[in-house]
């Protein structure tokens, strides 16, 4: 069995910065680390891998120095460790970046199942899991918190939705997205720690890839931030002052006014 | 069929029963379509759901168009995008909206690379540009450190994700006319390959999007055991119980409770902040609300600048007499 899991480097935060030109975040000041949600996908591979046998493969789109980040995923149970990695993909956008994720996905074929985090903490989008699925043709399914396998090829598995969940049977391969805090990540081994100084992430190139240049980095990304900024927000912004006595009776009479008592 | 600019918005319906995201985007888009000069049109899909259809157009909806299939009898992800990118390459809409739910997440990121377009998640603003007429997405980024406003002007359409209570709801009318336009699926049961097996409800959930008061707690509290005076309060008002983004990592309280960028967008008539010192992360999901009220030692704290009503103090002083005050109250009805 051959378990895909993708992994996002995120600056750590408090480490971010805003290029006051492009609004794109620069990377290069930041502190890389492992999308901290991205953890319970691949602990969940691990899992399946344990329980089933095969080969986890972590797969990652991101600069050089993101090597670091699978050696980390090597010690915490990847099998395999791909980069993908090249100037023409930054600057991407959810789209773009995940076109070269579905190209990087390709190319480690066969594969049983690509799994993801729910989301990044730096983008947030949540977008990246259902747009890969969509460039390989895949059936999509997000906020996953269980997996088994279900005959030769199959997969059953079950989705979290507002009040309540869904068991769904899958035929073949699929991209999951696994919904944070559903297992407990392990900590790294300290045996594979020593075993990855010695390894390195096979890496690939748009050019590898076969990607059309044109649906790479800023050019294959339809989204453009036209500019940044801090909310600003209009409110009344009365002081209540005095003894807790006095100011819980004048809000009560403030809330009573207002209808809301 | 005219040539005006389309806005469309996906109405999201389980079982016949629509999501109130779905009347609360086609508000806004009325707005887009609008500034637009163009017809605001909805989509639906489903099986049954003439009448979902039916109540869109009572909320806005000039024209609807109705894919209704046994193979969308529940939502999967392959049949419903097949359906919608079908709809987009047939009639070219400018702006297609989608409520920021569990299914229109994982919708909106497949039509999105199907059709090669942009998609913004989450977003709070929504306006047209009214030179390029482009449409302007505004939404939380790095983290929530910033907002960012965001443009896709080169691809169609230009699509977004919308949590549920950004947007009011719009009123309904149930005598407004419209058209409904009945399209095929064009995909059968064989060729999906999903399938649900089975369904499991969920004991109590805390419905903190459409709640009317909310108490929420921040670090200020001290200590999880701080919750049990917010719930006591939020009882009494009949409200639920927030919390920001620092207690539930802290393990405080459970992420249900979990209002922000990270957790529920809300829109109560009532948001007490008590503890929350109001970072930007917490307040795009809370800045909505009909009044907030905060409560905090810090007078410097951000969460007092969008505040209507702001006591600098203990809330370990002013919250329990604020819980007497209101049974001295409620008494008095």
């Amino acid at each position: 069995m051959h378990l895909i899991v993708c992994l996002k480097p995120v600056p750590k935060p408090g480490t971010v910065r805003v290029d006051p030109k492009t609004h794109t975040l620069k990377r290069d000041s930041a502190q890389l680390i492992l999308n901290p949600p991205d953890l319970y996908a691949l602990e969940m591979a691990v899992e399946l891998k344990e329980t089933y046998g095969g080969k986890v493969t972590a797969l990652m789109m991101g600069p050089p120095n993101a090597a670091e980040l699978l050696r980390e995923a090597y010690a915490l149970g990847a099998d395999e460790m791909v980069l993908l990695s090249d100037r023409a993909f930054a600057g991407s956008d959810t789209l773009a970046t995940s076109y070269v994720l579905s190209r990087g996905i390709k190319r480690l074929e066969p594969y049983d199942l690509v799994l993801m985090g729910k989301a990044s903490i730096d983008g947030e989008t949540a977008q990246v899991g259902p747009e890969t699925a969509a460039w390989l043709g895949l059936p999509s399914v997000i906020q996953v918190k269980k997996i088994q396998r279900e005959g030769d090829h199959g997969w059953v598995v079950v989705r979290v939705r507002e009040g309540y969940e869904e068991e769904l049977f899958l035929s073949g391969p699929a991209v999951v997205t696994v919904e944070p805090g559903i297992n407990d990540p392990r900590p790294p081994s300290l045996k594979r720690l020593l075993a990855v100084r010695e390894l390195a992430p096979r890496l690939f190139s748009a050019q590898d890839l076969e990607c059309e240049p044109e649906k790479l980095g800023l050019s294959g990304s339809p989204t453009q931030v036209l500019d940044v900024f801090a909310p600003s927000y209009q409110r009344e912004q009365i002081l209540l002052t005095g003894e807790p006595e006095e100011v819980a009776q004048e809000l009560v009479s403030h809330l009573r006014t207002r209808g809301l008592i | 069929m005219n040539d005006k600019p389309r806005v469309w918005v996906f109405v999201e319906q389980e079982e016949g029963q629509a999501h109130l995201v779905s009347w609360e985007l086609l508000g806004k888009a009325g707005e887009l379509a609008r500034d637009l000069e163009g017809v605001l049109e909805a989509v639906v899909l489903g099986h049954g759901v003439e009448e979902v259809a039916r109540e869109a157009i009572a909320y806005g909806a000039e024209r609807v168009y109705l894919i209704d299939d046994p193979v969308l009898a529940y939502y999967r992800n392959q049949p419903y995008a097949h359906g919608v990118v079908q709809l987009c390459r047939k009639y070219r809409p400018e702006i297609l909206l989608l409520g920021a739910t569990t299914l229109g997440r994982d919708l909106a990121g497949s039509i999105a690379t199907s059709l090669e377009t942009g998609l913004t998640a989450d977003v709070t603003g929504l306006e047209i540009d009214p030179e390029s007429k482009n449409l302007i997405m505004t939404r939380p980024a790095f983290g929530g450190n910033i907002m960012a406003s965001i443009l896709c002007p080169d691809h169609r359409p230009q699509m977004s994700t919308v949590r549920p209570r950004t947007f009011p709801l719009p009123p309904r009318d149930p005598s407004r006319q419209g058209e409904i336009v009945r399209e095929e699926l064009g995909l059968s049961e064989d060729e999906v390959r999903v399938k649900r097996v089975d369904f499991i409800p969920k004991d109590r959930t805390v419905n903190l999007e459409y709640a009317e008061v909310i108490v929420s707690g921040g670090r200020g509290l001290g200590g999880p055991e701080g919750f049990d005076l917010l719930r006591e309060l939020a009882r009494l008002l009949g409200g639920e119980v927030g919390a920001s983004r620092a207690v539930v990592d802290a393990g405080w309280i459970s992420y249900e409770h979990q209002v922000g960028q990270t957790g529920k967008t809300v829109r109560p008539k009532v948001y007490l902040a008590c503890g929350i010192s109001g970072a930007i992360q917490h307040r795009v999901g809370m800045q909505n609300s009909d009044v907030i009220i905060a409560i905090n030692t810090d007078p410097e704290a951000p969460i007092f600048r969008i505040a209507d009503l702001g006591i600098v103090g203990d809330l370990y002083q002013v919250i329990p007499a604020l819980i007497e005050a209101v049974k001295r109250e409620k008494g008095h009805e």
